[in-house]
This record gives structure tokens, C-alpha cells and sequence, in this order.
């Protein structure tokens, strides 16, 4: 919004802001910099395991480090630690800045993030000393995930309480997205627990339970907070609304409908009831809906605009996870298909799929949100930009070599395995180059990853200069002249205001 | 009712209407399935799938959990005409759900790094490749990719051990190690390769539509 500190009415605003943000200071900084502790963490294990993919012999001795204990104890930091911990930070803020209330209930927030955390460790320990459950994303063992699941009550409770005395009477899509992933992740988390570890379901039903909450976990948990965030911080750091209200609600209630219904085309040709497969590849063709409005959506807030993602860095992550979210969703739509999940099934081409959702579209866009809330709460300036340069390069660069090279080797695999008269033995030998490309990768990443810690560690200790106006990749005036030359207006990433 | 009630119910209706759709009534249909009892050629009835014994069987497939081998290898053989599973000898028939009544879970799957183990029972029946292979891939399977698991073995160099009762004692190729050397797997080990003999889906079986 573009912004003038001298208006009295702004001004107030501008209070008012600040009041909101100081409330959540303490709470979304410990989630946001756990968070990057278990990125941290993962990134090591993720190098592991790859290592040890064109390597065996590299820390083979350990029974804990196993490549079949690090490759489960990496998802699990990522996904419960990583994201999901920086995903409720920014719902907490985001919700409180939307509600425009002050946070609430701080001493219980960081009691159950000081939870959250120890039942994380608690896990992935679990893991490497042999106790996971061998269940893709579900690893912890029972009496760690029904914990994890049923903290979220509070946050349910939370949101609901925050929604109920809110002072803003609008709803923005935004909130629609947090307030649904919040009641469906302790659901999804809870129910397949308990579905998988009990009775409840015998045979291949706990393997569509399976299949039906990992798919979900991106589709129900991480999609909703990205897409939060990517359609409160777009309009925000551009100062311009979002193109139709309309379409963000029909790409809600789409996603809500369809999404759930995906899961089991990670099954296909499995020895399923064959109107099931049916079922996940129609609900799978059906995500081309809120795909496709969410993505005209946003192409049309940043219609014109696309040369501030030269100034912007939070925009520069978080346009680079919208368009990710895009392709990986049309991806993952085309591999329901029979015959592109008859060579993709099985091989590293699904790997390099689930990294484009999770890291190329989720952590995007959480790097970006993170760049954007930081400062805010400590009222600081990130110490360098040139660090922030560092770590999107390396991530970006890192990302796309991933998948490229595992897409590629991937579908190189099936192709190989599909051909009875190929000797298994040559499959394994091919796909030597393309796991090296992958260490190389994941090295780039963990390089941004590391860069983008030093400037956190370095915001929390409030090493910045006092927040004046947001580092930009470039300086004020630089960006100045360069708006005047193609006639737009200066960059309004906003000062502190917005 | 008011917007957040509102959105509170959809959200709760649409992923409650998926759990059914895709856990609650397969598992509602497969239930009362269990296993059957077959008619063999030479007259005699077995049951299939039959039950791990609890002493080696059942013990071993905690092992294969405990380790991970799931994240490399698969056990479904897809239908013919969809991939060569059948054609690489990965099995005789499709996989269908009886195979995996009395499995909790299935360790169905979803990569192959290393082949699908759904029949490995029947295409590698001697007990000593896998403990070789184990203890180190590279000796029976020069270039592959998979871990050793020689924690899972004691090694004995000079002399040959002497091995409790019902434990292999196996000599390492010359070509391996400089001085003759001997594993005998540990109780862990054993149990793993014991479950890896149970891994066969014999038998004609009904898909389920
Ligand atoms: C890093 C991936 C990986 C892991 C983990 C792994 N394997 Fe393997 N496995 C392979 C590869 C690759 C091959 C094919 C080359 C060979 O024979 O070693 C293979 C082959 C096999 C074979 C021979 C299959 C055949 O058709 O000849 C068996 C049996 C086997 N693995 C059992 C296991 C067991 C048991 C575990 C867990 C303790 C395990 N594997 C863990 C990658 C892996």
C-alpha cells in the first residue's frame, strides 16, 4: 500500500500495526527460528542420504545412519520441523494482522511450540535408533504423532477465538486458507494414526490411509499456507489488490473438494480395488480448477509488475513458489495419468516431483513470508542483502538442477525398467550421473540454507539496523531510477507501514 | 450460522467424505477377506497367505520395518501390460489385495531402487547369497547401490568360528578379504533373511474391481 507517514489517519495505521506485530513478536520468532534449526538439520541428513545413493560405502558402519533410518529421519525434520513450524508462524502473524487483534494466548503458543519441538527430536530419534514405522510420512511411532496432532486443538481453538473477536468484519481469502489447513491437518494426522496403528483398517486399506494423508499433508496442510501467503503478500509488497475475489473463493472450495481425492494415484497398478485408482485419477484431473484460477489469479495481480521482482526479495521467493505451484500441480495432475505413471511410478521422477511441491512451491514462499514478517517483529533490517542474493540463488539454481536431473533421470529409469530385455543391474549403473547431480544439488541448497540462518541468527540477536525502510536487492535510488524509466511507480514494498 | 461456522463445516464435510471414499469403504469391502484355504496338484490344501511363525518370521519382518528397506524396494507386481514387472520375472501373476490381509502394515511401497521383493522367496532361494549380499552387495552384486549391513553380522578372521546352533557360519570369497574370514549373522540377521523366505503370492487370485 503505498503509503504516507505524514497522513494522521495512516499514522494510526501505522500504530496499530506495530501494536499487532510487537504482540506476536516472542511467539513467531521461536516457532520461525525453530524452524530453521530442523532446516538446518534436515538439509544434513537430506546430503546424507543422497550421498549414500551414489556412495554406499560413505558412513556405512553406523547402524544409524542406515541410507533406510537418515532418508525417513530427513522428511520428517522437513516436513514437521522445517515446514510445518514455519508454516504456523506465519499463520499466527498473518491471522493476527488479519483480524487486526493482537495475538492471544502467548505463554500457551510457546509452551506448545517448546512441544512441538521436543516431540519433532523425540521422533526423528525414534527413527534413527530403529523405532520408525517404516509408513511413508508417518514415520514417528503412534505415541509421538497423536501427541503432535492433538496440540493442534489449541490452535484450532485459537483460531477460531481470533476469528470470532476480530475487528476487520472482511474475510480474506487468506484466512479461509489458514482456518481450513488448521482443522484438517490434526485430522488427517490423527485419523490415519490411528487407522494405520489399530485394527480399524486391515490390508490394503491402511496403504490407501497411507496415501491418503501424504498426498494430503501437501494438498490440505502446506498448499493452504502457501497460498495464504502468496495471496496476502503479492498485493501486499505491490500495493495493488488482488485481481478477483471470486475466483480466490472458487479455488478454495475447489481445492477443498478435490484435492483429498488425489491420493491414491500414488497406488496405481497396485493391488487395489480398481475403482479406487479410478477415483484418485479423476480427482486428480479435477485439481486443473483451483490450479488454474488460483494461477490466472495471481498472473493477473502481477500482470505488469514482474520488473519488482528485482527490488523485492520477498517477492522474489514468493513469485518464484506461486509459478513453482503451478507447475508442480499440473505435473502431478499428467503423472495420474496411466501411461505417464507407468514410467514415473517407482523412480526418482516422483522425488523430484514431491521437491518441486514441497520445497520449489512451499519453502519458496515460506523463505519469502520469513524475509517479509522478520523485520517487522524485531524492527530490524536484515544485516545484508547480499546474503539474501546468496541464498535465493543457490536455492533457485539448486532447486531446478534437482529437478531436472531427477525428472530426467527418473523417467530415463522407468523407461530402462520397463524394457524386460535391460538388465536390472544397468538401471542402477545409469542412474549413477544423475544421483551425483542431485548431492551437487542439495549442496547448493544447504549453501542457501546456511546463509539464510546466519541472517536469522543475526536478526534475532537484532544485529540490523533500525527498520527504516525494508532491504531491497538493490538501493532506494537505484530502484527509483529504474522505475521512472519504464514509468512505474517507485517500488512500494512499503516502509515499516506496510 | 455464521461465516466461520460456515467454513468450519465445509472444510470438516470434504475431507470427511474422502476419508470414507477412499479408506473407510475399501476397507468396508476387503474386510472379510481373509485367507483361503487352495487345492494343490498333489492333493494337499494349504493356506494362503499364511500366518509369519512368531519366532524367526514375524521378528524378521520387524527388522526389514526397523531398517528401511521399504525406501528401495517394492513388493507389488503390477499387471501385465503395465510395466514388465511380470516379464522381469519380479512374479507369475499381478499383485491383488488378498496377498496383503494378514500384512499391518503392507510394505507395498513406492520406490525401486533395488528390484521388487514380492516373490524374492521363490527367485533367490539360497539362504547363503542373501547373507553374502547382505553383509556386503558388492560381493554378489559388483556395482549395486544398496547399503551393507554388516552390523548385522560378527566376523571372525584366521580361525573358523564357532557358531551357536542354527547359525550359518559363512566364508567370505577369497577374492574379498586377504585372510580367510567368517560371518555368522546375528539374531537380527537371521530373522531378516528368514522373512525374506517367506516373500512369494503363489497361487491364481481374483482381482478386485
Ligand atoms: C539404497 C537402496 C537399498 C536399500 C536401502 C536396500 N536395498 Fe536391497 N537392493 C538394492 C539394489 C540397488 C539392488 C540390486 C542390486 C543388488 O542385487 O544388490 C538390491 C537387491 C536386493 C536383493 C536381491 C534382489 C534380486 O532380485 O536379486 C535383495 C534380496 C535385497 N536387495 C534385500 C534388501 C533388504 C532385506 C534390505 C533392508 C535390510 C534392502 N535390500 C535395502 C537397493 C537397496
Amino acid at each position: 500500500m503505498e503509503t504516507d507517514p505524514r497522513d494522521p489517519g495512516r499514522a494510526a495505521d501505522v500504530r496499530e500495526r506495530a501494536v499487532i506485530d510487537r504482540s506476536a513478536r516472542e511467539v513467531v520468532l521461536l516457532w520461525y527460528g525453530s524452524s530453521v534449526f530442523w532446516l538446518l538439520l534436515g538439509s544434513m541428513l537430506a546430503l546424507v542420504t543422497s550421498i549414500k545413493l551414489h556412495t554406499p560405502g560413505f558412513l556405512a558402519d553406523w547402524e544409524w545412519l542406515t541410507f533406510g533410518r537418515v532418508r525417513p529421519a530427513h522428511l520428517n525434520t522437513v516436513i514437521y520441523g522445517w515446514a510445518s513450524m514455519s508454516g504456523v508462524g506465519t499463520l499466527l502473524w498473518l491471522m493476527a494482522r488479519l483480524c487486526k487483534i493482537r495475538l492471544p494466548w502467548r505463554e500457551g503458543l510457546i509452551l506448545a511450540g517448546i512441544y512441538w519441538n521436543a516431540m519433532v527430536a523425540i521422533g526423528t530419534f525414534q527413527i534413527l535408533v530403529g523405532n520408525g514405522t517404516s509408513i511413508e510420512w508417518l514415520e514417528f511411532p503412534w505415541w509421538v504423532s497423536i501427541p503432535l496432532g492433538v496440540v493442534f486443538l489449541v490452535l484450532i481453538a485459537l483460531t477460531v477465538k481470533m476469528l470470532r473477536t476480530r475487528r476487520e468484519k472482511h474475510l480474506y481469502v487468506s484466512q479461509w486458507y489458514l482456518f481450513g489447513a488448521t482443522i484438517w491437518f490434526p485430522f488427517l494426522y490423527v485419523a490415519a494414526t490411528v487407522l494405520i496403528h489399530s485394527p480399524a483398517a486391515t490390508g490394503v486399506a491402511k496403504a490407501t490411509a497411507n496415501w491418503w494423508f501424504a498426498h494430503n499433508v501437501l494438498g490440505l496442510w502446506l498448499t493452504p499456507i502457501g497460498l495464504a501467503s502468496a495471496y496476502y503478500f503479492i498485493p501486499k509488497v505491490l500495493g495493488r489488490p488482488i485481481h478477483s475475489y471470486y475466483l480466490s473463493i472458487i479455488g478454495f472450495w475447489s481445492l477443498a473438494l478435490f484435492y483429498n481425492w488425489a491420493g491414491t494415484h500414488h497406488l496405481i497398478g497396485g493391488p487395489l480395488p480398481a475403482w479406487l485408482v479410478t477415483v484418485g485419477t479423476v480427482g486428480s484431473m479435477m485439481m486443473f480448477v483451483p490450479v488454474i484460477t488460483v494461477a490466472v489469479n495471481h498472473h493477473l495481480t502481477m500482470a505488469g509488475h514482474f520488473s519488482k521482482m528485482r527490488f523485492s526479495p520477498t517477492l522474489r521467493f514468493i513469485v518464484f513458489g506461486a509459478m513453482s505451484y503451478t507447475v508442480v500441480s499440473v505435473q502431478g495432475s499428467l503423472t495420474a495419468l496411466r501411461m505417464v505413471n507407468e514410467v514415473g511410478h517407482f523412480t526418482h521422477y516422483t522425488i523430484a516431483h514431491a521437491h518441486l511441491g514441497v520445497y520449489s512451491f512451499y519453502s519458496m514462499i515460506a523463505f519469502g513470508s520469513m524475509y517479509y514478517v522478520m523485520p517487522r517483529l524485531v524492527e530490524r533490517e536484515w544485516v545484508s542483502s547480499r546474503l539474501i542474493k546468496i541464498h535465493f540463488w543457490a536455492c533457485a539454481v539448486g532447486m531446478i538442477m534437482y529437478w531436472v536431473g531427477l525428472s530426467f533421470g527418473g523417467w530415463i529409469q522407468g523407461l530402462m525398467m520397463n524394457n524386460p530385455d535391460v538388465p536390472f543391474m544397468d538401471v542402477v549403473q545409469r542412474m549413477i550421473p544423475y544421483l551425483w547431480s542431485r548431492s551437487i544439488a542439495g549442496t547448493l541448497m544447504t549453501i542457501g540454507h546456511v546463509s539464510f540462518a546466519i541472517l536469522v541468527w543475526k536478526m534475532i540477536r537484532r544485529e540490523g539496523a533500525w527498520l527504516v525502510e525494508p532491504t531491497l536487492f538493490v538501493t532506494r535510488k537505484d530502484a527509483r531510477e529504474a522505475a521512472n524509466a519504464s514509468h512505474l511507480p517507485a517500488p512500494a514494498t512499503g516502509g515499516h507501514a506496510s | 450460522m455464521n461465516r466461520v461456522s460456515l467454513i468450519a463445516l465445509g472444510v470438516l464435510a470434504t475431507v470427511i467424505a474422502s476419508l470414507f471414499g477412499l479408506v473407510l469403504i475399501p476397507n468396508f469391502q476387503l474386510e472379510s477377506m481373509g485367507p483361503r484355504s487352495i487345492q494343490q496338484p498333489d492333493g494337499s490344501t494349504a493356506v494362503y497367505p499364511a500366518e509369519l511363525d512368531s519366532y524367526l518370521e514375524a521378528p524378521g519382518r520387524e527388522v526389514y520395518r526397523d531398517l528401511g528397506c521399504v525406501y528401495c524396494h517394492s513388493q507389488q507386481v503390477r499387471p501385465e501390460g503395465f510395466g514388465a514387472d511380470i516379464e522381469r520375472g519380479w512374479g507369475a501373476r499381478r499383485s491383488v489385495p488378498r496377498d496383503y490381509v494378514l500384512q499391518s502394515p503392507p510394505f507395498m511401497g513406492t520406490m525401486r531402487t533395488g528390484p521388487d521383493l514380492a516373490n524374492i522367496a521363490d527367485r533367490q532361494p539360497s539362504q547363503e547369497w542373501h547373507y553374502l549380499h547382505l553383509y556386503d552387495p558388492r560381493i554378489t552384486s559388483p556395482g549395486s547401490v544398496m547399503p551393507s549391513f554388516k552390523f548385522l553380522f560378527d566376523t571372525t578372521v584366521g580361525e573358523a568360528p564357532r557358531a551357536p546352533l542354527g547359525f550359518p557360519m559363512i566364508p567370505l570369497p577369497e577374492t574379498y578379504v586377504d585372510e580367510p574370514t567368517w560371518i555368522v549373522p546375528t539374531e537380527r540377521g537371521r530373522a531378516l533373511i528368514a522373512y525374506l523366505g517367506t516373500l512369494r503370492q503363489p497361487f491364481e487370485m481374483e482381482e478386485v474391481q
